[in-house]
C-alpha cells in the first residue's frame, strides 16, 4: 500500500494505488505459499521445478514493481496537475 | 586441496586490489562539494547519488562477499533450505518500495542522517533512538567482521591465508594490509570511495558467475548430471545424525514453514540495518529509490545463479570441512589460474565495498545518536564528521580484533543474532513511518522484549553444527518451526501494541513530534526540500 498518505484522509483511495497495492502484495503469496512450488519435476534444463520457479519469480515480481512505479507516478502527476489547475 | 601459495591466481588479485585502492583515495575528488567537513558529504556522499550510483551502491551494500561465500556453502551443506534467500530478496523490493520512499522524503525535510535521528524526530524519544542505535550497530559489527571472513576464504584457497597449518602474525598479515588499506581510503573519501569501488567490484562479480555458470556445468556434464549427482549426495545418510545431509526440494511442513519465515523475516530486516539506510540516504530523490527497486533485483537473479554453485560444488565432489571453503575451492578447481585470481578478486573487493559502508554507517550512528545526543550536544557539523571518521576507524580494528581473535562461529552467531535483532526495529522504525498511534514508551518495552525473547531462543537452539545459536525453533501456539526473529517481532508488535493502549488510558506523555505528514511524501525540488542540505542545520537539535 504505497503512499496511503495522511492528507488523503477520508477520501476514497485511488484506483491506481489499490492496483500498485496489489502488484505490490502479490509476491508475497506466491513466494510464502512454499507448498505450491516445492517439487523436482517438470525440470527445465535439468534444474528442477523449485529453483527454476523461483528464478522465474524474480523477473516476475520485478515486473510486477515495475508496472507498481508507473501507476504511483501516474497517480502523483494527476495530483500534481490537479493541484496546479 | 592444492598446497603450496597459488602464484598466478594470487598475482591477477593482487592486480586488481591495487587497482581499487588507487580508485578509493582518488574518490575524494569524485564529485566533490566546497565544504567537505561534514556528515553529509563523508557521510552520504553529499546526499547527490542518481539511479545508476545508488544501484551500484546498494547491489555492492547487500550483496557483500560473506552473501557469496554463505549462500553457496548453505547449498553445499544442507540443498534445498539454503535456497531461501532467493525469495528473501524477492520479497525485500515491494517493502522498499512501500516505505523507503517516505523515509527519504522526512529525512530530507528534517536533515536526519540515521534511522535513529528520525525515530528521536518523530517520538520525541532520546531513549528509543539510542535503543536502536546500539541495536544497529551490534549487528553491524559482526557483519564487518563476517567480510573479513570472506577475505579470509579466498586467502586460504590460494594458500596465503590463515589455513589450520599456517602459524603466527604472518598469516595474518594479508588481512592486515588489505584492511588496513580500506580503512585509510575510508577515512579520507567516506561514502565516495564504496561507491566508486562498487562499479569494479559489481562488474567482476557479473563477469565471474555468467562464466561460471556456463563453464563449470559443460565441464560437469550440464544441469542434469549436477543435478542428479547432488540429489545422490544429499540423500546419503549421515552417520552421524541418522538423517539424509540435506534435499533437492524442501521436504515436509515443518521445512516450508522455516523456508517461508526465513524469507519474510530476513526480507523484513534486511533495509532496516544501518548500512541499507545510509546508502538509500545518499540517493537524490525518492524517484531513485523506487526506480531501484524495479532494477535492484538483477541482483537477485545473480544470487540465485551463486546458490546453484553450492550443487555444482557437490557434484564436482569438492570436499571441504569449512562449508565457507567450498566456492573458492571449485574456482580453484575449475577455473585456469588467471580466471581464479579474477574470481578471488571478485570476492575480495566484495567484501571491501560492504565493509566500506557498513564502519561508516556505523560510524554516523556512534556520532549522531550516541556522541551527539548524549556527550556533546553542541557539536559542530566540522566535529561531527571528525568524530565519524575516527569512529569508522574504531569500528574497523573492533571487527579485525574480532575476526583474529575468536572462533569463526563467533561472528557468524553475531551476525545471525544481528538479523534477529535488527527486526526488532521494525515496529518504531516502519510504524513510525506511517503512523504516530503508537507510545515511545511502549515501542522500547516491545523492542526490549523482542530483543530478549529472540536472543534466548536462538541460544537454546541448536544449530547444525554446534549447540547454541540456530535461527529456527517452534513457534508458540502455532507448533510449525519458523524463524525466531519473527515470532519475537511478533511478540514485539504484540506488546507495543497492547502497552499503548494502556499508555493512552494513562495519559502517560506523548513526547514531542517534529514532523508533519506532509513531510513524508515530499521530493526533491519540492519547497523545503533540499537536495544538499545546509551544514548547519543538519540535525541540530536546536530545531526541536
Amino acid at each position: 500500500m504505497p503512499e496511503p498518505s495522511e492528507g488523503s484522509r477520508g477520501r476514497v483511495v485511488p484506483v491506481e494505488l489499490v492496483l500498485a497495492g496489489v502488484c505490490l502484495a502479490v509476491p508475497f503469496g506466491a513466494m510464502l505459499w512454499v507448498g505450491s512450488y516445492a517439487r523436482v519435476e517438470p525440470r527445465l534444463a535439468g534444474v528442477p521445478f523449485f529453483y527454476w520457479y523461483q528464478m522465474l519469480w524474480v523477473l516476475i515480481s520485478t515486473g510486477l514493481t515495475a508496472v507498481a512505479y508507473v501507476l504511483v507516478r501516474r497517480h502523483q502527476r494527476a495530483r500534481k496537475g490537479g493541484g496546479r489547475s | 586441496m592444492k598446497h603450496g601459495v597459488n602464484a598466478v591466481a594470487l598475482t591477477v588479485f593482487c592486480l586488481f586490489f591495487v587497482a581499487v585502492t588507487v580508485m578509493g583515495f582518488l574518490a575524494a575528488r569524485w564529485r566533490r562539494a566546497e565544504n567537505a567537513e561534514n556528515l553529509d558529504e563523508w557521510g552520504l556522499g553529499g546526499r547527490s547519488f542518481g539511479t545508476w550510483v545508488t544501484w551500484f551502491l546498494l547491489g555492492g551494500d547487500l550483496y557483500t562477499a560473506y552473501t557469496f561465500v554463505a549462500v553457496p556453502a548453505a547449498i553445499y551443506a544442507g540443498g534445498a533450505a539454503g535456497f531461501f534467500a532467493v525469495p528473501y530478496t524477492i520479497l525485500c523490493y515491494p517493502l522498499v518500495f512501500t516505505f523507503l520512499p517516505r523515509l527519504w522524503s522526512v529525512s530530507h525535510r528534517h536533515g536526519y542522517v540515521t534511522s535513529s535521528d528520525f525515530v528521536r524526530g518523530r517520538f520525541g524519544s532520546r531513549g528509543l533512538s539510542l535503543a536502536l542505535a546500539l541495536t544497529g550497530l551490534l549487528a553491524t559489527m559482526p557483519y564487518i567482521a563476517l567480510q573479513l571472513v570472506g577475505i579470509q576464504a579466498v586467502l586460504d584457497v590460494m594458500g596465503v591465508g590463515g589455513g589450520e597449518h599456517a602459524n603466527g602474525f604472518v598469516k595474518d598479515l594479508p588481512l592486515l594490509i588489505a584492511f588496513g588499506v580500506l580503512a585509510a581510503y575510508t577515512y579520507s573519501s567516506g561514502l565516495r570511495a564504496p561507491a566508486l569501488i562498487a562499479f569494479v567490484k559489481d562488474a567482476l562479480i557479473y563477469i565471474v558467475i555468467a562464466v561460471a555458470i556456463i563453464y563449470i556445468p559443460i565441464r560437469l556434464g550440464g544441469f542434469d548430471s549436477i543435478f542428479t549427482k547432488a540429489g545422490h549426495a544429499f540423500a546419503a545418510v549421515n552417520q552421524a545424525t541418522g538423517k539424509p545431509r540435506g534435499s533437492l526440494v524442501t521436504t515436509g511442513p515443518d521445512a516450508q514453514w522455516t523456508y517461508a519465515t526465513l524469507a519474510l523475516g530476513s526480507a523484513m530486516a534486511l533495509f532496516l540495518y544501518p548500512h541499507s539506510v545510509t546508502a538509500v540516504l545518499s540517493s537524490r530523490s525518492r524517484e531513485v529509490i523506487r526506480r531501484n527497486t524495479t532494477i535492484l533485483p538483477l541482483y537477485s537473479l545473480m544470487l540465485g545463479m551463486l546458490a546453484i554453485l553450492g550443487f555444482m560444488a557437490v557434484a564436482a565432489g569438492v570436499k571441504v570441512k569449512n562449508g565457507q571453503l567450498a566456492i573458492p575451492q571449485l574456482f580453484a578447481d575449475m577455473f585456469p589460474d588467471w580466471f581464479t585470481g579474477v574470481a578471488f578478486a571478485a570476492v575480495g573487493i566484495g567484501a571491501l565495498v560492504p565493509a566500506a559502508i557498513m564502519s561508516i554507517a556505523a560510524a554516523n550512528l556512534f556520532t549522531r545518536n550516541i556522541y551527539k545526543d548524549f556527550i556533546r550536544p553542541d557539536a559542530t557539523p566540522e566535529h561531527e564528521a571528525k568524530v565519524s571518521k575516527l569512529a569508522s576507524l574504531l569500528v574497523k580494528v573492533g571487527a579485525l580484533v574480532f575476526v583474529l581473535t575468536m572462533d569463526k562461529t563467533v561472528a557468524i552467531n553475531f551476525q545471525l543474532l544481528g538479523g534477529i535483532w535488527v527486526l526488532q526495529t521494525v515496529p518504531a522504525l516502519v510504524g513510525g513511518l506511517f503512523t504516530r498511534w503508537f507510545h515511545r514508551w511502549a515501542l522500547l518495552a516491545g523492542w526490549a522484549a523482542g530483543m530478549g525473547y529472540g536472543t534466548w531462543r536462538a541460544y537454546e537452539t541448536p544449530s547444525a553444527t554446534q549447540d547454541h545459536f540456530g535461527n529456527t525453533n517452534v513457534i508458540p501456539f502455532l507448533g510449525e518451526k519458523g524463524y525466531i526473529g519473527l515470532t519475537a517481532f511478533v511478540l514485539n508488535l504484540v506488546v507495543a501494541v497492547v502497552l499503548t493502549v494502556v499508555f493512552r488510558a494513562l495519559k502517560a506523555p506523548e513526547g514531542v513530534d517534529q514532523t508533519s505528514p506532509g513531510d513524508y511524501t515530499a521530493d526533491a525540488g519540492e519547497p523545503g526540500v533540499q537536495v544538499e542540505l545546509p551544514p548547519a542545520t543538519a540535525g541540530a537539535p536546536g530545531g526541536h
